[in-house]
C-alpha cells in the first residue's frame, strides 16, 4: 500500500513534530509512506475566504505531487475536507478525482482503512478531546450532538487503546473552538471568546493536555492558553498515538 | 429599527466587551438548543421527518408558480383578497392603501419578521400611523426603539432588569421590580387595551396551504388570534416561500417547527385561518422582495425552504456570542447571513464571513438547508463581485502566489520560520489581530521537510 504523506503547510513550518509522529505511526503500522517534497498547501485558506479562484495553482501543485498514490493521508481534518470537496485540476481531472476519493484524515485512515485494533502507545495523562468541526461534521469522524444518530467516535476509539490515558470531554462536546481559518483574525473578538470558552470547559475537567485532529484548532487554543499563563498544553492526536511515556 | 452601521466583527467586539452579559446570552440560548435536542431525541423518526420536510419544500419550490395560483384561487373563493407585492415598498403601500381606504387609526401587529424586513413600522410611523407589536418580546423592543435580535425570541438580548426599566419608563410599573410575573401582567393589561381598541390586525403567516387557500399562524401567546378576532380587518403578510401544497403536509412541519424552535412539542396556538368572519375583511399580501432572484440562484435556492424556527441561531456559536444586532438585518444568524446578501450584497457583504463554517447550523435545520455550504458559496460570489476589502485581497493574493510555488514557499518559510510572507496576519506585533489576545506558535529549528530530507533520504 503506497501512502502519500500530506503535511499541511503550517504543520510543516510550525509543528514539524506532528508530521514526524504521523510518519512514524504510519510506518509502524506497516504502510509504505513517502513524502512528496514539492508539496505546499491545500488551498483552503484562500478558498474559505472566498478566493477559491486563487487556489487553482495550489490544486495543480497538489495533484502533481500526489498523483499515483493508493492513499493520501494527512493529520488535519480541515485540509483533508477541503481537498475532498474542492480539489480540481482541469488538465488532470482523473487524477484529481482519484485524490479526492482517496485522501484521508489520519484517524479516519487508521480506523476505516487500516482497521487498527491495537496501538502500542502509552500516555499517562489526563487528556481532553477537542472535536474539530471539519473533522467531525465534515468528515464524520464522530457522531454529532445535533443529529439523532447512533453515537461513535474514531478519535476516541483510538485514544482508548493508549495505555494510561484518561480521556475527558468538555460539557459541550462538539462546539467550535472559534479558529475558523481567517475567521480567527477578521472576527478576532468572537474567535478568542469562543476559544476561551472551550478552554474553560476543558479546565473544569482538570486536564493536563487538550488534544485533537486539527493543528489549526490546537494552535488557536495554545495561543490563548500561553497568553494566559495556563499549564494546560496542547498536543496533536498523532503525537499521543506515537508516544511512549 | 436601530440598524447599526458597524460591520458584524466590530459590533460583535462591542457586544463581547460586557463579558458576563455575553456569557449569559450564550448560556440562555444554549439552554434552548438543549431543549431542542431533548425534544428531537424524543422522536425516533426525527431524521426521517427532516427528510420529508426537505422534500416537500423542494417539491413546492419547483412548482411554486402553480401552487401560488392555486392558493390565490382558493383564497378568493373563500372571500379573501390576495395582493401581490414585488418588494418591501410595494408591501407597505398595499397596507397603507387599506388603512387609508378604511380610515383606520388603531393597528395591532403580531410577530411578523416579514414586516420587519419591509420596514413597515417606520414607513407607517412616517405617515403618522402607529402600530403596536403585540408579541411580548416584540413589544419590549418596540418600546425601546430597538429591532428584534432573534426571530423567535426577539428580546433575548435583554435581562429582566432591562425589561423592568423599560416598563417603568413606558408603562409606569414600579421602579426596580424585576418580578417576571408582575412585569408580564403589566404588559398583558397594556396590550389588552390595544387589542380591544384595534380596528386592523396584521399577522404573519407560518404556512399557506395551496389546496385550501387557508393559512396557519403559530404563536405561544395567542396574540395573533386576539388581534385578528377583535379587528374588523385582518391583513396577513407572507413571503411567497411559505407555501405548502396540502393540509396533510402541515403535520410534518408543525411537529418540526416548535421542537426546533423552543423544544416544545407544538406551539401553544397553531391557528388556522380560512375565511373572514361575517362583517370582517381579510387580505393576504404575498411578497417577493428578492425571493424570485434567490429562487433563480441554484446555489442559494434552498434557503427559501426556511420555516424560521431559529434553531440555527441557537446552535450558532458565533450568534450566541455576538448577539442578533451585530448582524444589522431583520433576520440575523446563519440563515440571515444567506438571505440578506441577496437583498443587498454591498450592505451585507460581511455576513457570510461571520461564521467559522462549523456546520452545526446545517445539522439542526429541520428542513435540511445546507447553510454552511451556502455561506462558503456566498463568499466566493462576494469576492468575485468585488465586495471585499483591499487588504484582505492583497494578503490572500500574495499568499496564493507563494503557496503555488514550492521553492518560494520554502524560502518564505525559512526566512525566520515566521512565515511572515505567507501568513501576514501571524505577524508578532500589536496591530496583528492574532497577537492581540493570543501568543504566536514558537518557531521550530527546522521544518518537517528539512527533517525528512535529513533523516529519511540519503
Ligand atoms: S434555516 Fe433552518 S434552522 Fe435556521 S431558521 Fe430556517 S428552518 Fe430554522
Amino acid at each position: 500500500m503506497k501512502v502519500g504523506l500530506f503535511i499541511p503547510c503550517y504543520i510543516d513550518q510550525f509543528y514539524p513534530q506532528v508530521g514526524i509522529a504521523t510518519l512514524q505511526l504510519l510506518e509502524k503500522l506497516g504502510c509504505n509512506v513517502s513524502f512528496p517534497l514539492n508539496q505546499t498547501c491545500c488551498g483552503q485558506p484562500m478558498a474559505n475566504s472566498g478566493f477559491a479562484a486563487l487556489s487553482k495553482n495550489c490544486d495543480k501543485n497538489f495533484v502533481a505531487n500526489f498523483r499515483g498514490f493508493d492513499y493520501i493521508v494527512g493529520p488535519s481534518g480541515s485540509c483533508v475536507l477541503h481537498l475532498k470537496e474542492h480539489l480540481h485540476d482541469e488538465q488532470h481531472p482523473g487524477e484529481a478525482e482519484h485524490i479526492r476519493k482517496h485522501v484521508y484524515e489520519l484517524t479516519e485512515f487508521l480506523v476505516d482503512v487500516l482497521k487498527v485494533e491495537k496501538i502500542d502507545a502509552s500516555f499517562p495523562y489526563k487528556v481532553g478531546l477537542h472535536n474539530s468541526c471539519h473533522g467531525q461534521r465534515g468528515l464524520h469522524l464522530s457522531s454529532m450532538s445535533e443529529r439523532m444518530l447512533p453515537a461513535f467516535s474514531k478519535p476516541q476509539q483510538l485514544l482508548s487503546m493508549v495505555k494510561g490515558l484518561q480521556l475527558t470531554l468538555p460539557v459541550r462536546s462538539d462546539e467550535c473552538c472559534g479558529f475558523g481559518g481567517t475567521f480567527c483574525v477578521f472576527e478576532e473578538a468572537v474567535s478568542v471568546k469562543m476559544g476561551k470558552d472551550r478552554i474553560t470547559e476543558h479546565s473544569a475537567n482538570e486536564v493536563e493536555y487538550i488534544t485533537g485532529g486539527d493543528v489549526s484548532c490546537l494552535m488557536h487554543l495554545e495561543g490563548i492558553l500561553k497568553r494566559n499563563g495556563s499549564n494546560v498544553k496542547t498536543i496533536h492526536i498523532a503525537e499521543i498515538l506515537n508516544s511512549h511515556a | 429599527m436601530s440598524t447599526s452601521k458597524l460591520s458584524h466583527a466590530d459590533a460583535a467586539e462591542q457586544f463581547i466587551k460586557d463579558e458576563p452579559r455575553t456569557n449569559w446570552h450564550d448560556e440562555t440560548l444554549w439552554f434552548v438548543r438543549q431543549k431542542r435536542d431533548k425534544a428531537a431525541h424524543g422522536l425516533p423518526e426525527w431524521e426521517q421527518l427532516r427528510e420529508w420536510a426537505s422534500q416537500i419544500k423542494d417539491h413546492t419550490l419547483s412548482n411554486l408558480d402553480n401552487y401560488l395560483l392555486e392558493f390565490e384561487r382558493n383564497a378568493n373563493t373563500n372571500g379573501v383578497t390576495i395582493h401581490w407585492a414585488t418588494d418591501g415598498a410595494d408591501h407597505n403601500r398595499i397596507i397603507f392603501d387599506i388603512i387609508q381606504k378604511n380610515n383606520i387609526q388603531k393597528i395591532v401587529k403580531s410577530k411578523s419578521m416579514l414586516t420587519e424586513e419591509c420596514g413597515l413600522n417606520e414607513f407607517l410611523h412616517a405617515k403618522g400611523i402607529e402600530t403596536v407589536d403585540t408579541d411580548l418580546g416584540e413589544r419590549i423592543v418596540q418600546l425601546r426603539h430597538e429591532a428584534p435580535s432573534h426571530i423567535v425570541l426577539p428580546a433575548i438580548h435583554l435581562k429582566k432588569q432591562d425589561v423592568s426599566d423599560t416598563f417603568h419608563e413606558h408603562l409606569h410599573t414600579e421602579k426596580g421590580n424585576n418580578d417576571p410575573q408582575y412585569l408580564t401582567e403589566a404588559a398583558r393589561q397594556h396590550l389588552r387595551e390595544k387589542f380591544i381598541e384595534s380596528e386592523l390586525a396584521i399577522t404573519g403567516v407560518n404556512f399557506a396551504i395551496a389546496e385550501t387557500g387557508g393559512f396557519v399562524v403559530c404563536t405561544n401567546e395567542g396574540n395573533a388570534d386576539m388581534g385578528a378576532h377583535a379587528a374588523k380587518i385582518h391583513i396577513a403578510c407572507m413571503g411567497f416561500e411559505k407555501m405548502i401544497p396540502k393540509a396533510e403536509h402541515l403535520s410534518v412541519f408543525l411537529r418540526l417547527l416548535a421542537r426546533s424552535a423552543t423544544g416544545q412539542p407544538i406551539t401553544t396556538y397553531s391557528s388556522h385561518f380560512h375565511k373572514p368572519r361575517e362583517g370582517q375583511e381579510m387580505h393576504i399580501v404575498i411578497v417577493d422582495n428578492g425571493r424570485s432572484r434567490q429562487l433563480g440562484r441554484a446555489d442559494f435556492r434552498n434557503s427559501l425552504k426556511c420555516i424560521r424556527c431559529a434553531a440555527c441561531f441557537n446552535t450558532c456559536p458565533v450568534y450566541r456570542r455576538s448577539g442578533g444586532h451585530s448582524y444589522h438585518t431583520a433576520v440575523a444568524g446563519p440563515i440571515g447571513s444567506i438571505l440578506n446578501p441577496n437583498i443587498d450584497m454591498r450592505a451585507n457583504a460581511d455576513l457570510p464571513f461571520a461564521s467559522t463554517l462549523c456546520g452545526s447550523c446545517s445539522n439542526v435545520c429541520p428542513v435540511k438547508i445546507d447553510i454552511h455550504d451556502q455561506l462558503w458559496k456566498w463568499r466566493q460570489v462576494l469576492v468575485s463581485e468585488g465586495f471585499v476589502d483591499t487588504t484582505k485581497k492583497v494578503g490572500l493574493k500574495g499568499m496564493a502566489f507563494v503557496l503555488a510555488r514550492p521553492g518560494l514557499y520554502r524560502f518564505a518559510g525559512k526566512a525566520g520560520r515566521a512565515m511572515m510572507r505567507m501568513f501576514p496576519w501571524l505577524l508578532n506585533n500589536k496591530l496583528n489581530p492574532w497577537y492581540k489576545q493570543r501568543e504566536m506558535p514558537a518557531p521550530p529549528k527546522e521544518s518537517f521537510r528539512d527533517w525528512y530530507i535529513k533523516n529519511k533520504q540519503q
